[in-house]
């Protein structure tokens, strides 16, 4: 039975990784929540779930997965979503999200987050798969736009289909400006066209991100500072959306937390001229 | 295309990347392909890399990278945790090098502190328990992060070896076998290489956990005196050292 809705929280974080433990263990971290991936933390014991323990007594935490792969056609690995729901009910996350693609089929796990064909059969069966997961964690849960790097044939864009799938399903969303930003590049739409075609109240979170150039389209490698397109077009969701969690998420070539923590305050530069202006 | 044919033969395209399975997905999709394959085989190189760093350091990276290249090939993974896949890595390197029994030690060695690091918690025996057992009747419970395997090689000198980055010996075979054990004490996970006596003793301990049993056996490889007191040296190490974790 599924409870409550996700709450309205628009506090700014940044995601716990290994680089920054002590950081969070040993110092008041200026923070409003953590974010931590979830299968990091899905084993049995040790070091990673007295770590995420500990800093859940200081920050609101948020459980982010890259493995339910919601959009695979033969549904959900029971054994995954167990694990999760274990979790979950440790953590008392602010939120559980993860992605919307696919990565697992007749039990081959490509471990990517793969594109989904914006067709009707995809969505019936992503809201089903959805239906599953909410009912076993008893909670709605968020799903990411991905980066993608291919665009099959279908009836609906990627925001007509998150949108139908939201509404559908009651889940809520989590806007990845920068993966909008790569998509968009990578096959020629219009980003604010994006923005204008979710629905703004049910986005709770946003993630935002550094990508690269690869040899024939940008990639989504979160080993870089956020650009000044994204930048951009953070301002322009935040106008739509009005305050929502944001959070900068680096995966790879970590810098010094202070670094990170220095993104994060651009980014409440932002939320807050947004603010004034409505003010105003 | 149905939604299961198209996963279906995206499986394919990550596993063997061929032209003909490239086709399957129509015109103008080349480079979006290329991408995610890029990312599969990457993301699974790096698994192995980072799971395996000694071995890796004692095969030399042409060596490792190739046996990584052919593990990747022929073993798919199925589990949502890459950690299982790492737990496939050792069969492909015993099947690639059969007569290099130091290399199958090390990767057992690197792949049983993986696991005791993320294993089930338990508390060591507590000194207020250790008082109240009755030795005869007592059982033992060893920690459940205890693994161990046979021990035919130098191969944990070579792992500390490498681990502390100091001049790394050449392997050899041991003048006796023993065994090698890795277990998990509060967040530090350890390794040791015991003798056979203590290896056999520790396995007979972990498969009753009865403390007279294993007076009995090393009584009966060591006779009276000797049996006896190695079963209460071996047991005040195993306490010390967290190996022990209360009594059923």
């Amino acid at each position: 039975m599924m409870s409550t809705s996700n709450p309205r929280f628009s506090g700014y974080g940044l995601g716990l990784r290994r680089e920054h433990y002590r950081d969070f263990l040993e110092t008041q971290v200026p923070v409003d929540f953590v974010e931590v991936i979830s299968e990091n933390f899905m084993v049995e014991g040790g070091q990673p779930r007295h770590i995420l323990r500990q800093v859940r007594e200081r920050h609101p935490v948020a459980l982010h997965g890259v493995s339910m792969s919601i959009g695979s056609a033969d549904g959900l690995d029971r054994d995954y979503l167990r694990r999760l729901k274990a979790l979950a009910d440790e953590v008392d996350p602010l939120f559980v999200s993860d992605h919307l693609s696919w990565s697992r089929i007749d039990g081959f796990n490509s471990h990517d987050l793969l594109p989904i064909p914006y067709t009707e059969e995809a969505l019936d069966r992503v809201c089903a798969n959805i239906a599953m997961a909410q009912d076993v964690l008893g909670r709605p849960m968020l799903f990411e736009n991905p980066s993608s790097y291919l665009l099959f044939d279908g009836a609906m864009s990627e925001w007509e289909f998150l949108a139908e799938m939201a509404r559908r399903t009651g889940c809520d969303l989590l806007l990845d400006v920068n993966n909008i930003f790569v998509s968009a590049t990578n096959h020629g739409f219009d980003p604010v066209a994006f923005l204008d075609g979710i629905p703004a109240d049910r986005v709770r979170q946003i993630h935002l991100a550094g990508h690269s150039q690869g040899r024939d389209m940008l990639i989504d490698t979160h080993d870089s500072p956020v650009c000044d397109d994204v930048w951009t077009l953070y301002a322009e969701a935040l106008a739509q959306l009005g305050p929502v969690a944001t959070m900068i998420e680096r995966d790879d070539d970590i810098p010094p937390l202070v670094d990170l923590l220095d993104e994060l305050a651009r980014a409440r530069v932002i939320g807050a001229a947004r603010e004034q202006r409505v003010a105003a | 295309m149905t939604l299961a044919d198209l996963q279906q033969n995206f499986r394919s395209w990550l596993i063997t990347g061929t032209d003909e399975v490239a086709t399957r997905f129509g015109a103008g999709t080349s480079a979006g392909l290329s991408v995610y394959q890029n990312n599969y085989r990457t993301q699974l190189m790096g698994c192995l890399e980072q799971s395996f760093p000694q071995v890796r350091g004692w095969m030399g990276e042409e060596a490792f990278r190739a046996a990584a290249i052919s593990h990747i090939d022929d073993h798919p993974p199925h589990s949502w945790t890459l950690d299982v896949y790492a737990q496939t890595f050792p069969a492909t390197l015993a099947a690639l090098y059969p007569d290099n029994p130091d290399l199958h030690e090390l990767v057992w060695i690197e792949q049983a502190l993986s696991d005791a690091f993320v294993g089930p918690d338990a508390e060591p025996l507590s000194a207020d328990a250790l008082a109240a057992i009755d030795w005869d009747t007592a059982r033992l419970t060893v920690a459940p992060t205890l693994a161990s395997r046979p021990a035919t090689t130098n191969a944990e000198q070579i792992w500390t070896a490498l681990q502390e980055g100091k001049p790394v010996p050449e392997g050899a075979m041991l003048a006796e076998p023993g065994g090698l054990i890795v277990w998990r004490r509060a967040f530090g996970a350890y390794l040791r290489q015991v003798d056979g006596i203590e290896y056999e003793a520790l396995i007979e301990l972990g498969r009753n956990g009865s403390f007279a049993a294993l007076c009995t056996l090393l009584v009966d490889r060591l006779g009276e005196e000797p049996g006896v007191a190695r079963a209460a040296d071996l047991l005040a190490q195993w306490l010390t050292h967290g190996l022990i974790v209360g009594n059923g």
